[in-house]
């Protein structure tokens, strides 16, 4: 523990020395928050393989050395390194942030329908900041593991999005998170905050990308609360420097009604790990989680997810699914609670593994805690190879096997793709999902 | 076109093939007839270079070059097409974006122009047509959900896409009904040329009453027992194949 325990105390020195620059500064209650997250902090320490839940994933490449929060920068960066991450066809309200600082100049967030705000953490905590007492010092907003703890510490930019009751946003929200390559390891640790009232409904982009490479950390923390019969739709790609720290939590809480529909890709970063943790407080609440996670190299990978359902009715869907090529470790821990009174349930998981190569790695864990007896539940785990006689009838048609293989891998992939609801999204990923098989040929 | 020499396999040690010598000419319709067990898809198989099939002995000569040192796409460019007796359902890929890499994959190796999305699609449309399938059909996955004509009609469809200088038909008659079973024998009769040769494995004598072959062979436990004209499959269809059987046995 000696070694871990010396990081802890460094970053909580780092704290202590950084703690008057950070944004909202002075508020009570925020100084107040920070204090106790860098205290709980030091108290966890980074989690290890002898949690539980941490069982598949070592956080040592990342407790190695300890990094500095990054400094906002006016690099060269341009319109350019902006626009390749963007969907065709789909116009945005596009936030654009340069490791980890919300960058104006860049973003386009064009109007706004009355009723909906869209701002970053930092200025909202500058001009607004009331509106962030209750999401983010609830008692809930120190839960969870010590990284996100430091990211309560420590958090200096995010996007702050709040819809009105019955607010409609049309154009998705994209926010855009790009890295540049820093000559120290330096930590993003963002945070984001959707507020859905009420009827309202709007689709979230979250784009996670470094043009030039770079190690570094991204520690983001993303709150959603998705009121009564609101509809929040989550698109996350996750493609960041291969040499990059990843690791995000997206907690969602959902009311009588409402509906969240999360959709991951992961095709970056040397270590990744994404939490969605997600809350069914109402009747009928309805959550879809899918995801699709890529791995070659050396990457680590790990995908967990918590759906909670505490009230009567409602229903999880849940689909994940994993391409690991290499010496790729990939992690699904999928766990489904059904509280004592949630009858009528509705919940189904599947996740299924491809693994490339003989030395790629995939660990799966479905998790059911059940205490209702009126439920329908059911899990699906596979970990598999290409099928051997697929292969041999394409090849047999002249497709050379680095074509076949694409193709088969694509078809697999494509099953949690063709579930996603835009078509502009639908055939972005599918872009994305191309440009990294073709990377293999390089 | 096709020249078999001796050749021995073996799978998983066991030997199935047992030194068979078959020559297939330019222009010539072969058939290939046997019972069940005989080895008739172990050569199918083989032709198309699939793993898991040790050639202990022999050789097999295309165009008089050595066939399997080619992979299977290898193959399946230099002309060599394999018509499954079980064509394999892959789900996620649509039948007309496979046909149309695998159209490509040869015709990119022939040194001819990839074809474009409309010229593509104009030769399918026509291609099919002939088959009496439904172009929907190749909208869906590939073989998926195809009913067992469906899957022979899309063997013979890429068949005729692919264009083919030696086809091997491994039992495309069998789950065929009569009218299937026309229509796809005429799929392959206009195939036949001067330029082409073909080689149709079959349990059945059913099929050659409209392919009519210039040859039939006659394989029993690994080993080409008797060859002759188009007779010998009236012959088979008429004693079975028992007294080959039995002549082996002796032998």
């Amino acid at each position: 523990m000696g070694k871990d325990k010396s990081i802890a105390a460094s970053y909580a020195r780092q704290f202590a020395e950084v703690e008057g620059a950070l944004p909202g500064r002075g508020l009570a209650w925020l100084d107040a928050l920070r204090a106790n997250a860098i205290e709980r902090f030091a108290e966890l320490d980074f989690p290890t393989p002898k949690l539980e839940s941490w069982k598949f994933t070592n956080l040592r490449p990342l407790t190695r050395e300890v990094f500095a929060p990054s400094p906002a920068t006016r690099n060269g960066l341009g319109k350019g390194d902006v626009a390749r991450w963007l969907a065709d066809d789909l116009p945005c309200h596009l936030m654009v942030f340069v490791d980890g600082h919300f960058r104006a100049d860049l973003s386009e967030l064009g109007a706004l329908p009355r009723g909906a705000r869209v701002a970053s953490l930092a200025e909202t905590l500058a001009g607004d900041p009331a509106r962030l007492e209750a999401h983010l010092a609830g008692n809930d907003a120190i839960e969870g593991d010590a990284p996100v703890a430091l990211n309560t510490a420590l958090m200096a930019d995010g996007a702050v999005i709040a819809l009105d009751r019955g607010v409609a946003l049309e154009k998705p929200v994209h926010l855009l998170y790009l890295a540049t390559a820093a000559t120290k390891p330096v930590a993003m640790h963002l945070r984001n905050l959707v507020v859905a009232e009420p009827g309202s409904s709007a689709t979230l982009i979250e784009t996670y990308a470094a043009p030039r490479g770079g190690r570094y950390w991204t520690n983001a923390v993303t709150d959603i609360v998705v009121a009564r019969d609101a509809q929040i739709r989550h698109f996350k790609l996750q493609n960041e420097s291969v040499d990059a720290f990843h690791l995000a939590a997206t907690r969602a809480r959902l009311a009588k009604g409402s509906g969240y529909d999360s959709f991951y890709a992961s095709f970056g970063a040397r270590l990744s790990r994404n939490e969605i943790a997600t809350r069914l407080d109402g009747e009928g609440a309805d959550c879809r989680l899918s995801g699709v996670y890529l791995a070659r190299g050396r990457q680590h990978v790990d995908n967990t997810t918590v759906i909670d359902h505490r009230e009567p009715g409602s229903v999880s869907k849940e689909h994940y699914k994993g391409v690991l090529d290499g010496d790729a470790h990939g992690v699904f821990q999928g766990k489904i609670i059904v509280r004592p009174g949630a009858q009528k349930t509705d919940a189904h998981q599947l996740n299924k593994n491809l693994l490339l190569s003989k030395t790629a790695q995939a660990d799966t864990k479905p998790e059911l805690e059940i205490h209702a007896d009126d439920v329908k539940c059911s899990h699906g785990a596979a970990v598999g190879e290409l099928d051997a006689e697929a292969l041999f009838y394409l090849r047999s048609r002249g497709l050379d096997p680095a074509h076949a293989q694409r193709m088969l891998v694509e078809a697999f992939i494509g099953e949690v793709i063709d579930g996603i609801g835009t078509p502009a999204l639908r055939s972005h990923l599918g872009r994305l999902v191309a440009a990294w098989l073709s990377e293999a040929e390089d | 076109m096709l020249e078999i020499r001796n050749l021995h396999v073996a799978v998983d040690g066991k030997e199935i093939l047992k030194g068979i010598d078959l020559a297939v000419g330019r222009g010539e319709v072969h058939a290939l007839m046997g019972p069940n067990g005989s080895g008739k898809s172990t050569l199918a198989y083989v032709l198309a270079g699939r793993e898991g099939y040790e050639v202990t002995k022999g050789e097999v000569l295309y165009q008089g070059r050595n066939l399997l040192d080619l992979a299977p796409e290898e193959r399946a460019r230099e002309g060599v097409f394999l018509g499954f007796q079980y064509p394999v359902e892959i789900p996620g890929v649509a039948a007309m974006n496979f046909l149309k890499a695998a159209v490509n994959a040869v015709r990119k190796h022939r040194g001819e122009d990839e074809l474009d999305a409309i010229d593509f699609l104009k030769l399918v449309r026509d291609k099919a047509k002939a088959l009496k399938m439904d172009g929907e059909l190749l909208k869906r996955p590939l073989n998926v959900g195809f009913s067992g004509g469906e899957k022979k009609r899309n063997e013979i469809l890429q068949m005729a896409m692919i264009d083919p200088r030696l086809a091997v038909l491994d039992e495309t008659d069998s789950g065929l009904d009569i009218d299937a079973l026309k229509i796809v024998a005429a799929g392959v009769n206009a195939l036949r040329g001067p330029e082409r040769a073909i080689l149709l494995i079959t349990h059945y004598q059913r099929l050659l009453n409209y392919i009519v072959p210039d040859r039939v062979h006659v394989l029993v436990d690994g080993r080409i027992v008797k060859s002759g004209g188009k007779k010998l499959a009236l012959e088979v269809d008429d004693q079975g194949y028992e007294p080959f059987t039995a002549g082996e046995k002796a032998a």
